[in-house]
């Protein structure tokens, strides 16, 4: 049920499906919530199994200014299936880096007001360390390699924000997320 | 063969478009579909060293080949989060 009201395409989305439903990696334009994403990951084996010890969330908002802009609201748009199919990139990288830790993450499109969320990250594991490096190495390979814009309208005018070309094999650029994720 | 392009953000505002079908020559690449492209749309050439490209919702390099029916996808920097 909440695939399909994520909008997932039910072959993308039906392999990372788990037992409650919620999948671990979603995008669409559904309003985010984190427990859900808490909910997802501790229903797995891994969850069950009782050997974590700690969970970290990251969820991103849309804030009223940047770059010296009045922000008025953010409208968000994705190459959807490519954007599942980073998620699960990120999720595999994270598994080799920190093998014990998992992540959910779901990406949200489409008109966001001042306040509201965009993405919502939450990453588990046995001990806290793991959990919050995981945490802070998706959100930014994310901003790395997912293909999602954001379009910002100000108070007097429009414009799409461009950050990183996406090269999912610059290894330079996961490194740089890894130094930041265990700074 | 024939192929469709997706367009995304600013370069979708540029073409116009979100979606195009073009016809290719046989052996065609992904960078011979950008030119094409950004011949027909000059505002699309101060992209051509920061775009990413995708075969088929996979990234894929631009001197890839594209055979008919392929969905070729130019993707501007990213900003999601």
């Amino acid at each position: 049920m909440e695939a399909a009201a994520l909008k997932g395409r039910p072959t993308c989305t039906s392999r990372i499906l788990n037992s409650v439903s919620t999948p671990l990696l979603a995008i669409g334009p559904a309003p985010l919530a984190l427990e859900r994403l808490a909910e997802a990951l501790a229903a797995d084996t891994a969850g069950q199994s009782g050997a974590d010890g700690a969970v970290v969330t990251f969820l991103g908002l849309v804030r009223n200014h940047n770059l010296g802009r009045r922000v008025r609201y953010l409208e968000y748009e994705a190459y959807e299936p490519l954007a599942l199919k980073a998620f699960e990139r990120i999720a595999a990288e994270i598994a080799e880096r920190w093998p014990a830790a998992r992540v959910a993450l779901h990406h949200r499109v489409g008109k966001l007001e001042i306040g509201e969320a965009s993405v919502a990250i939450a990453a588990r594991s046995p001990h806290r360390g793991d959990a919050y490096a995981a945490c802070r190495y998706a959100i930014e390979r994310v901003k790395q390699i997912a293909p999602i814009w954001k379009r910002e309208f100000f108070e007097g005018g429009d414009v799409w924000i461009e950050g990183a070309t996406a090269d999912p094999d610059n290894q330079q650029a996961r490194a740089e997320a890894e130094r930041v994720a265990c700074a | 063969m024939r192929v469709t392009v997706r367009l995304f953000a600013r370069l979708r505002d540029i073409a116009g478009a979100a979606e195009l079908a073009r016809e290719l020559a046989p052996g065609a690449t992904i960078g011979d579909v950008w030119r094409q492209l950004a011949h027909e749309f000059p505002e699309l050439a101060s992209y051509e060293r920061s775009i990413s490209s995708a075969v088929n919702a996979d990234y894929a390099k631009m001197d890839q080949v594209v055979g008919d029916g392929d969905e070729v996808a130019f993707l501007p920097p990213v900003s999601g989060g």
